[in-house]
Order: C-alpha cells, then structure tokens, then sequence
C-alpha cells in the first residue's frame, strides 16, 4: 500500500461537495453563495485529478484546467451582478431577488 | 516510512480542507469567509502535489488563490459592509431539506464508491516522472484537446465582455 488510494480522494471530494450545497442552499448572502459554488467547482476538481493520477491519463487534469477557467468566468459574471447590485441600492439578498420569479 | 508521511500530509490537507470549507459556509462576514475559501484552496492544492499534478497545483495557486481571490476580496472591500447578511433565512423546513439533501448526495457518493467498485479502484496505474508537468499537459490540451482549448478561450471573452457590460455604468439608467 502505497498512500491513500483514489477512494479516499473521492470520498473527500463527495464531503467538500455536500459543504458547498449546504452554503448554497442555507446563506442568503450573494457573495457566500458564489464562495460556495467555488468550492462545489473545485470538489469536481479533486475527483476530475485523482481519476486523472488513477487511470495515468492527463486528460482529467487538462479538464479540471477548463474547469478554472469556467469558474474563472463564473466569479466575473456572479461578482458583476454583485457590484450593479450594489450601485443600484439593492439589497444583497439573495431571498429578496424575486422580480424574475414566475 | 515515506508511505506513513503520504498519508500524514494528505490527512492533515483533508482536515484543513473540510475544515475551511465549514469556516467558508459558516462566517457572517463574507470577507472572512474569502480569507477562509483561500485556505481552502491552498490546501486542496497540496492534494494536488500528492496526486502528481504539478501543472495544475501552480495554476491553481496562481489563478484561485492569486487572482480571483484578490478579486473577490476587492468586490467584498467595494461592497463593504452592506454585504452583512444573517446566516439563514427563510422558514426552517428549507434548512432542513438543505441539510438532507447534501447529506443525501454524500451517501450516495460514498456508497457508489463502496460498493459497486468494490476493490476494484485500488491499484492505481503508474505513472512517469513527467506526468502533470507543463509539457504533457500542454501537450495533451493543444492537440488531443485543442476544440475544448478554444472554447474555454470564447467562454473567457464572453465573460469578460458581460463583465465590463454588468460594471458599466449604463446599469445606473433603470429606475
């Protein structure tokens, strides 16, 4: 035996991600909801990595590269809306942004 | 020895990880929650080394825990004290669900993990001293994956120009 296999990578990535849907779907506050979704992203990340270190392929690792730059993308987009948010006097409240709502 | 050391380095990483990643979900002051984010990724990062992905490691430093990073605490700086916000809200059956619903996604990771491999993800294959560095990654993604390569640069100029849209300050015109 030769350090911890890939199902503890995995395990851990399935805990990080649950934390991330916990932060998700408990905090009204838009920023701790994006935080939340980066650690959802990089749990992907850890299980995408170790795959990659199991299988001897690099193209887990190439992937989890485009998954950074998605979330790179994410965080601008999210964190834009923040600052209009802002600059428009509206409450940062996720529960209170409901003009869209069907 | 070196096998006692692995699993020292990666359980006090695991621990660091989950414990950061509660602090993140957990604080009232997002600016706290970012500084804890950070060690979050930090320390995923040191599972990366120990899954051999060096490239990744380094961008991962450079790109989460450099740039966005600092962009998130600048935004959260900006925002400044109006981005307090309580922890829950709503009525208490959402937390509930909430919480059944991520510990059900849990057990069904570990159990598919647990049983329906069985064993079978225990040898792990082995790899080179090159594995994960820049040259067999850079390699791999410009050529067995050059279309997934010039999408992810489309996606970023897409977000950049929505970006410079969403901060512009057109935005002030509505009413």
């Amino acid at each position: 035996m030769k350090g911890p296999d890939v199902s503890w990578y995995l395990t851990l990535s399935a805990f990080l991600f649950a934390i991330g849907v916990l932060g998700v779907l408990l905090r009204r506050n838009p920023l701790i909801v994006l935080l939340s979704l980066e650690i959802m992203l990089n749990s992907a990340n850890l299980a995408l990595i170790g795959f990659a270190r199991h299988l001897g392929d690099t193209s887990g690792q190439v992937f989890a590269l485009a998954v950074m730059a998605v979330a790179a993308s994410e965080v601008v987009v999210g964190l834009g809306l923040i600052v209009a948010l802002n600059r428009n006097r509206i409450a940062l409240d996720v529960d209170r942004l409901n003009t869209l709502r069907g | 020895m070196g096998d006692v050391l692995v699993w020292a380095v990666w359980v006090i990483a695991a621990i660091g990880c989950l414990g950061s990643g509660i602090a993140v979900i957990s604080f009232s002051n997002p600016f706290f929650a970012a500084l804890a984010l950070i060690g979050n990724l930090a320390s995923l990062a040191v599972l990366y080394l120990l899954l051999s992905a060096e490239f990744v490691t380094a961008a991962q430093v450079l790109v989460y825990a450099g740039a966005v990073m600092v962009m998130f605490l600048f935004v959260i700086a900006y925002v400044g004290s109006r981005a307090d916000a309580s922890f829950g809200g709503g009525p208490s059956w959402q937390a509930i669900a909430a919480v059944v619903a991520a510990g059900a996604i849990v057990v069904n990771i570990v159990i598919a993990i647990g049983v329906t491999t069985g064993g079978r993800l225990e040898d792990e294959a082995d790899v080179g001293p090159s594995f994960g560095g820049p040259a067999e990654v850079g390699e791999v993604f410009l050529t067995n994956h050059l279309l997934a390569f010039e999408i992810t640069s489309i996606v970023l100029l897409v977000a950049a120009v929505g970006g410079v849209i969403l901060g512009s300050e057109r935005t002030r015109k509505r009413p």
